[in-house]
């Protein structure tokens, strides 16, 4: 176990990244200025080696977020045991100040699909997922963020709104939410329905943190917009003006920059940051519209 | 409300059946969406159900692709990704942890028609996985030879080698490590010889992952020597298996690499 000094795990209300190894040179060089560091849990559940080496220098100088991406949340079977385990190895190893999940499943009949599967929002899921996340939080001994989706189809099933899924969820676990909100401006492209009117329902009393990233475009059958939650490019324009609507809402909140693929060099990475941290401290010096 | 909202069916269709229908699809390329999806103008939502196969093949063809970096040079990458596609449907990954993914590749590789004309591919990518594991195995620090030296020299023959959690050996019938070497960037310019055979070690003594070619009788000296056979028994062994066999060159190449965690004299 890491006896080594950490500094407070608490994240600031500013712009934090998703901590990627090919920066991890750059990021110890430079120490940049920069809020705190997102990583994907599961890239850090080997057993040692460089990987865990450069997470504890880096957490002895900034608060880390821990995010999951393969739990399965939203799957009919039980959890894996051995992967709540491994989370909650590295929950104490590193404290991080943040815990967060998806409203999604990856897990089938004992293979892992690698990608966030969509959750139908029926009863028996809302069942399931609270479950899950019960098993979670008493498993961590800590609350949970529960991330919003991107979808690209809905079930003929479903039986109540997203939001409508999220809110109960908060209401039976006790769970926060992580508000995506580009995948906010997918999910409602696709669908057709108002991103604003999203994020204007969306219970913000319960969200801990943002998440900001890049989608790619494409169109259904029918020639209709589809985007894709790629992770792959800079934040859309459209996802920024949403972005300032929700803090305008929720007051400052710790926000992340999401990208995985077609990594940018670490300037331009750190650029994202400073254009969230910019609408931070602009929002800051406005008066609140709405009480915290 | 978006209207698919209140687009209700008349049967109540369980999570788990939901769940195994979509799977059921997405792995079946040439099938429709699902039916439990919502079809818009009446048409199944092709492209959209189509984002769920390309981000489960895409994703796992690139973990595979950080895997094993020179097995794809060797083949090239389109040959690659059709390769990894046809073992990701043969064999999806069990684990959420993708430096897990594909222990079986090799085994895969040397079974897959396709690539039969690159015979010692599997043994690349054993080569490869082994680094990957030894990347993320456990740390311990090794030892000196000097710890050798302070042991009762009369007994030298009885003690035994703890070696290091992250080393993998790989004897091939190919020229295993040239291969390697020739296209991981590490060395270059050497003429490979198909018809030599080489032994490998893969070890991780600090954070720098090691590859290096055995000189003879390696493999079996090593191999003893992880089994828990005495230094005695090993080197017997050793030299059974190659008339080249030098205790000495492989005991200081064993120590310089940073292989031994611990020495000790058998007390059975």
């Amino acid at each position: 176990m890491d006896n080594s000094a950490k500094i407070s795990p608490v994240i600031p209300k500013r712009a934090g990244v998703g901590l990627k190894a090919a920066h991890y040179d750059r990021i110890l060089q430079d120490r940049p200025d920069i809020g705190w560091f997102e990583v994907h849990a599961e890239n850090y559940m080997g057993a040692g080696g460089l990987p865990h080496r450069t997470l504890e220098t880096i957490r002895q100088s900034y608060p880390l977020s821990l995010h999951g991406v393969g739990l399965s949340i939203g799957g009919d079977k039980p959890l894996d045991l051995a992967h709540l385990a491994r989370l909650r190895d590295l929950n104490q190893r590193y404290e991080p100040g943040l815990f967060s999940e998806h409203l999604a499943w990856s897990t089938h009949d004992d293979f892992f699909f690698n990608d966030l599967l969509p959750v139908p929002y029926t009863q028996e899921a809302l069942t399931r997922c609270s479950d899950h996340i019960d098993q979670v939080q008493e498993s961590l001994g800590r609350q949970m963020l529960l991330e919003n989706p991107s979808t690209y189809v809905a079930f003929a099933e479903s039986s109540m709104s997203e939001i409508e899924f999220l809110k109960t969820l908060t209401a039976r676990t006790g769970c926060g939410l992580l508000l995506d909100v580009n995948n906010v401006f997918v999910s409602a492209t696709n669908h057709d329905y108002s991103p604003e009117d999203y994020i204007d329902a969306f219970p913000i009393e319960h969200v801990g943190e943002i998440h900001l990233g890049g989608h790619a475009r494409d169109q259904d059958d029918h020639g209709a917009p589809l985007l894709i939650d790629a992770h792959d490019r800079a934040v859309a324009d459209p996802v920024w003006a949403l972005y300032e609507r929700t803090i305008a809402r929720t007051g400052n909140l710790p926000t992340l920059i999401e990208w995985d693929n077609e990594l940018p060099d670490w300037q331009e990475l750190f650029a994202e940051a400073q254009s969230a941290d910019a609408i931070l401290v602009r929002n800051q010096t406005e008066p609140d519209r709405v009480a915290r | 409300m978006p209207s698919w909202f209140e687009t209700r069916r008349s049967l109540i269709v369980s999570l788990a059946d939901l769940q195994s229908g979509f799977i059921a699809h997405l792995r079946a390329p040439a099938a429709p969406p699902p039916d439990s999806l919502v079809a818009s103008g009446g048409t199944p939502p092709n492209r959209r159900f189509n984002v769920y196969r390309n981000n489960v093949v895409a994703s796992l063809i690139e973990a595979l692709r950080a895997s094993f970096p020179v097995v794809e040079r060797l083949v090239g990458e389109e040959f690659f990704k059709a390769t990894a596609r046809a073992y990701i449907d043969h064999e999806p990954p069990k684990s959420p942890l993708m430096f897990l993914y594909g222990e079986t590749f090799g085994a895969f590789l040397d079974a897959f028609p396709p690539a039969a004309s690159v015979p010692y591919l599997g043994d690349v990518a054993r080569l490869e996985f082994a680094r990957l594991t030894a990347f993320h195995a456990v740390d311990k620090a090794p030892i000196t030879i000097d710890h050798l030296s302070r042991l009762p020299q009369d007994q030298l023959g009885e003690t035994e080698f703890q070696l290091h959690p992250s080393l993998t050996l790989l004897a091939s019938r190919w020229p295993l490590f040239s291969l390697w070497a020739a296209s991981s960037g590490e060395q270059s310019g050497e003429e490979v010889n198909l018809d030599n055979a080489e032994e490998v070690i893969v070890v991780r003594p600090h954070y720098d992952v090691d590859t290096r070619r055995l000189p003879g009788g390696g493999d079996s000296f090593i191999k003893a020597l992880a089994e828990g056979l005495s230094l005695g028994e090993a080197a017997g062994l050793a030299t059974a298996a190659s008339e080249q066999f030098d205790l000495a060159q492989h005991l200081n190449g064993l120590f310089d690499l940073g292989a031994v965690t611990a020495v000790d004299i058998a007390h059975s």
